[in-house]
């Protein structure tokens, strides 16, 4: 009897398994772990937070997408799925893999493989689940699906810097990769895994339609902020005027809403767009300079960098060009500081064509 | 019974979700948790997240920009 035999003859029966799924709020994520679960297997999930979520919805604040339902996909997975979600806060022990990616950036700023090696150390690693007796971990990668983080070749890299080794269990592509410890162990039959590979969507949406999903969410830039090539520019052009590579959440969430424009290398505006982002921006107004109109309707504006005089007038001109004033022969602002203090301003609004095309970040 | 507050203004999704977590984590079984948030996406998400983990959302109500829910654990 070889040893995958014995493995499998020993396995206690009468414990249900436990798995880990990591849950992104896309489609992947989703029928992996319905997969497991329909194997009998208990199943929670976790997501984590980064801080470059798209499933932030910061959309929500904009009036434009008021329509829109406002659902955080991987909750919503969870729930049709019916299993508990934890969602973790790892934004701060995640810049290290932002700023310093061994195996290097995608397309744009997006450390797809290392974060990936990230997560599924953290669902390992993670003091509850040893705890609370979970016995593997269940991702939604398929062979092929993305360039750099889910080649074959990188699979198997994955599962060893993760530390997770032959506990991480990848149901959708499986059948084509050697077989893992829940496979062996006979917590699930590898005959009911999957042995999906390359990009195309179509075996996901088939799989989709036998368990019934049709309202699952298909976000086209993936899940992450990172992935997204104008979000990367603006980080990138954070990194160049401070100098040096280093961010803070309130810097990487202030990237994701409002214009960003930069008519000086030591400072940028942020300028909100309507009164959605007004009111987002005024929970900043303690750690920023602040502009707003007076004597017209308009946007809040930050002013984020070093500025003298010179550079708060250039700012307030560029602001008020932004307000209900535009064609006004002058517009007055208020320009406030982060301690409160206040002066007020007349300014002559820029045109249009003045604001610079490349001050646009 | 004691009741706990929970200030989320100004952080968006999934953060008051995840304080909200995270405080009801630190309460006894059966106490409340008024929390309070600006990120209209809450009006869904806190909601969603105490019924797949098991507590109830006993009112949420609008004031201005913010949302107040009562949750019980």
């Amino acid at each position: 009897m070889s040893n995958l035999e014995t493995l499998q003859n020993t396995a206690p029966k009468s414990k249900q398994p436990k798995a880990v799924a990591l849950i992104s709020g896309g489609l992947d994520s989703l029928l992996a772990a319905k997969v497991v679960q329909e194997q009998g297997v208990h199943v929670e999930g976790i997501n984590f937070y980064t801080g470059f979520c798209v499933e932030g919805h910061t959309h929500a604040i904009r009036k434009k997408d008021k329509e829109k339902e406002k659902r955080n996909n991987a909750l919503w997975v969870a729930e049709q799925l019916g299993i508990k979600l934890h969602i973790i806060d790892i934004s701060e022990e995640y810049k290290d893999i932002v700023l310093n990616p061994k195996h290097g950036y995608g397309a744009n700023l997006n450390p797809c493989l290392d974060c990936k090696i990230f997560m599924v150390n953290q669902a390992q690693a993670w003091a509850w689940a040893e705890e609370n007796g979970f016995d593997f971990i269940i991702t939604g990668e398929v062979i092929g699906q993305r360039p750099k983080s889910q080649r074959k070749e990188t699979m198997p890299i994955i599962a060893r810097e993760s530390g997770a080794d032959d506990r991480l269990l990848r149901p959708l592509c499986a059948k084509n990769l050697i077989p893992t410890l829940p496979e062996r162990e006979g917590w699930v039959n590898r005959e009911e895994l999957y042995d999906f590979s390359g990009r195309s969507r179509k075996p996901q949406f088939e799989l989709a339609k036998k368990f019934g999903f049709e309202d699952f969410a298909q976000p086209a830039g993936g899940c992450c902020f990172l992935t997204d090539a104008n979000y990367s520019k603006k980080l990138a052009d954070l990194w160049e005027a401070r100098g040096e590579r280093r961010y803070e959440l309130d810097d990487i969430m202030l990237l994701k809403v409002g214009r960003h424009i930069r008519p000086k290398k030591n400072f940028k505006l942020i300028v909100s767009r309507e009164e959605g982002e007004n009111n987002f921006l005024r929970g900043y107004k303690r750690q920023f300079t602040s502009i707003h109109t007076v004597s017209h309707g308009g946007p809040l504006t930050l002013l984020d960098g070093e500025f003298d005089k010179d550079d708060i007038k250039l700012a307030a001109r560029i602001a008020a060009r932004y307000s209900g004033g535009k064609h006004a022969d002058k517009v007055t602002v208020q320009v406030e500081n982060y301690q409160g203090s206040s002066f007020v301003l007349d300014v002559e609004p820029m045109t249009a064509d003045a604001v610079k095309q490349e001050w646009h970040v | 019974m004691s009741q706990h507050q929970l200030d989320c203004r100004n952080l968006l999704c999934p953060m008051p979700v995840i304080r909200t977590q995270n405080a009801l984590k630190d309460i006894a079984e059966g106490e409340t948790l008024e929390v309070v948030c600006t990120d209209p996406g809450t009006l869904n998400d806190i909601p969603t997240w105490c019924r797949i983990n098991g507590h109830t959302v006993l009112s949420t109500e609008e004031q201005g920009h913010e949302i107040i829910f009562q949750i019980k654990k």
